[in-house]
């Protein structure tokens, strides 16, 4: 299988946005300084850092929750000031309604954007079919296991054939057996919707092992200190991955960015 | 921070499959006929002493009358005891419709604006700390021995919960879910209907029955300082003609309209909240 053309990706530039908070203590804190970045249309970009890199506001600027300090975002043409309706975004926690069945959860993004529900219905069993839920539409979410949970919020935020898929550590809360499965099943998604990905992670190898791009960031000022191109086969596999020349040399070029950074330790000490 | 979410979202299905296991189990292990009906059986064995000792002991009925007498009173005096709790059951209905009427847009005044939450709900949880129904004297030396009191004591007690419960509901939304849905590019408007309101309400029904069974004591307590009408009129009533009989039918019809008030609110509940909230 090769990688997808991008057929149906949107293109993100980035161009010198700077984002500043200001602490309670009234300090200014460059969460992002002077990002440039341009992503192709259809890859599959990850960005690793530790907490407090800017990974997570990158993520938000474009999801349009927060406001640049400095600069320009654009996804295709149109300059983000707002949410963008050809975005879907995919937390952390999957945050779903309890009090919503399956199926009405994956259609709350219709529902808010005033859609006909009936032209969505068909899409989103199919997409719960293809994460393995079929048969669960009517189920609520205490129902499900945490790894399901998420898929459904993976669907939500594909129903409406989003260009650019914004992932915020999707799979950070899940134990590590479920997220392999899910590491696997959002590559085959991917490899056959094509859209844009932006995956936020602090996990190095899970960010080799998905992406065409790994952006390797560091905090205070929130830099982007290495761009690094991943060009393995796919698909992937997370238990044959390390035996793939290539591999191990990508995980230790992000690795000696952090040391030299100081925020892993290249040795033991004494 | 991270961790709690992870362990919270983690630990849920879990418990929950387990809880619909543990009820499927407890289905199965056949209970015998006095498990089940366990509550019945006390409450008709403690009935049943009662009966008994007032028949042994021949004690007055002035002091203590039997069960039975009490069930045959509540027939006799069946029309005498509903003109009554027609006219408690209207105060407690309006001071409660009332104060939800009153008591939900306070509390969306004080979770969409700051300067209303800082002006109001400290006054509020000081206001919470009088017991109202030492109020009672002043309501009637204000409003007389009519209606007015009594819904008033019924609003004024109720009032409080239902405010705090929907306030804190509304203020204990998880705020990855508002930025979800701000992600789908909504509206204030449809976040609240969405997700502030059905997130917020198995609190608002906290509050709703916190405030039924108060409003309850309160038209019962306008009735008892100064009234010409009601159950609690009746009881005093009852007592100053040492018809200890009709006291405690009177008790027995005021248990139940309390209970079926709260019954309704619960079927209410069951309709409009999701179960699953319920369950936990």
């Amino acid at each position: 299988m090769k990688a997808p053309s991008g057929k149906g990706g949107a293109a993100v530039s980035i161009e010198d946005v700077t984002k500043v908070y200001e602490t309670a203590s009234g300090e200014d804190v460059h969460a992002l300084d002077r990002i440039n970045l341009r992503i192709e249309p259809g890859s599959f970009v990850a960005c690793v850092g530790p907490s407090g890199c800017g990974k997570s506001t990158l993520l938000s600027l474009l999801a349009g929750l927060t406001e640049a300090t400095e600069g320009t975002l654009r996804i295709d043409d149109s300059t983000v000031t707002k949410p963008h309706p050809k975005v879907g975004v995919v937390f952390q926690q999957d945050l779903l309604l309890y009090w919503r069945t399956i199926l009405d959860n994956v259609l709350l993004p219709v529902e808010i954007k005033r859609l006909p529900r009936q032209g969505y219905v068909s899409r989103a069993m199919a997409l719960l079919d293809q994460v393995g839920l079929a048969g669960f539409e009517t189920k609520y979410p205490p129902e499900l296991s945490g790894g399901m949970r998420q898929r459904v919020a993976i669907c939500r935020a594909l129903i409406q054939e989003p260009g650019l898929l914004l992932m915020d550590e999707p799979f950070g809360a899940l134990d590590a057996l479920t997220r392999e499965q899910m590491l696997m099943d959002l590559q085959a998604m991917w490899m056959r919707l094509g859209n844009t990905v932006l995956f936020i992670t602090h996990d190095i190898d899970e960010a080799v092992l998905l992406a065409d791009r790994v952006l390797v960031m560091s905090p205070r000022p929130g830099r982007i200190d290495l761009d690094l191109s991943i060009d393995l086969p796919r698909p992937r596999h997370p238990g044959e991955v390390h035996d793939v020349p290539g591999f191990a040399e990508s995980i230790r070029e992000i690795r000696q960015v952090f040391e030299a950074k100081g925020i892993l330790r290249a040795r033991f000490e004494e | 921070m991270k961790y709690a979410a992870t362990t919270a979202n983690g630990t849920k299905p879990g418990t929950a499959m387990n809880t619909v296991k543990a009820g499927k189990a407890k289905k199965k292990r056949g209970e015998s006929l006095v498990e089940r009906h366990a509550a019945l059986l006390l409450a008709v064995t403690i009935l049943l002493i009662w009966e008994g000792w007032v028949r042994y002991s021949g004690i007055s009925p002035f002091v203590l009358p039997s069960p039975l007498n009490i069930i045959r009173r509540i027939f006799t005096d069946f029309p005498l005891l509903m003109s009554h709790l027609s006219v408690t059951l209207l105060e407690v209905l309006s001071g409660y419709g009332l104060a939800i009427m009153l008591g939900i847009p306070t509390a969306l005044l004080i979770f969409y604006s700051r300067a209303c939450e800082r002006a109001i709900f400290p006054l509020l949880m000081g206001i919470q700390t009088i017991p109202k129904v030492a109020l009672a004297p002043l309501l009637v030396l204000y409003l007389g021995y009519g209606w007015a009191p009594k819904i008033t004591l019924a609003f004024l007690i109720s009032f409080f919960p239902i405010v705090v419960a929907t306030t804190v509901g509304l203020q204990s939304l998880d705020k990855g879910l508002v930025n979800l849905v701000r992600s789908m590019g909504a509206s204030e408007a449809q976040t609240f209907f969405k997700i502030r309101l059905p997130a917020a309400l198995p609190n608002i029904f906290g509050g709703l029955k916190v405030g039924m069974s108060l409003a309850v004591i309160g038209a019962i307590i306008g009735e008892y300082v100064a009234a010409e009408r009601g159950l609690g009129w009746l009881q005093m009533m009852a007592n100053s003609r040492f018809d200890t009989t009709l006291n405690f039918a009177t008790v027995v019809t005021i248990a139940g309209m309390g209970i079926t008030l709260f019954f309704i609110l619960g079927q209410i509940e069951k309709r409009v909240v999701h179960q699953r909230e319920l369950a936990k």
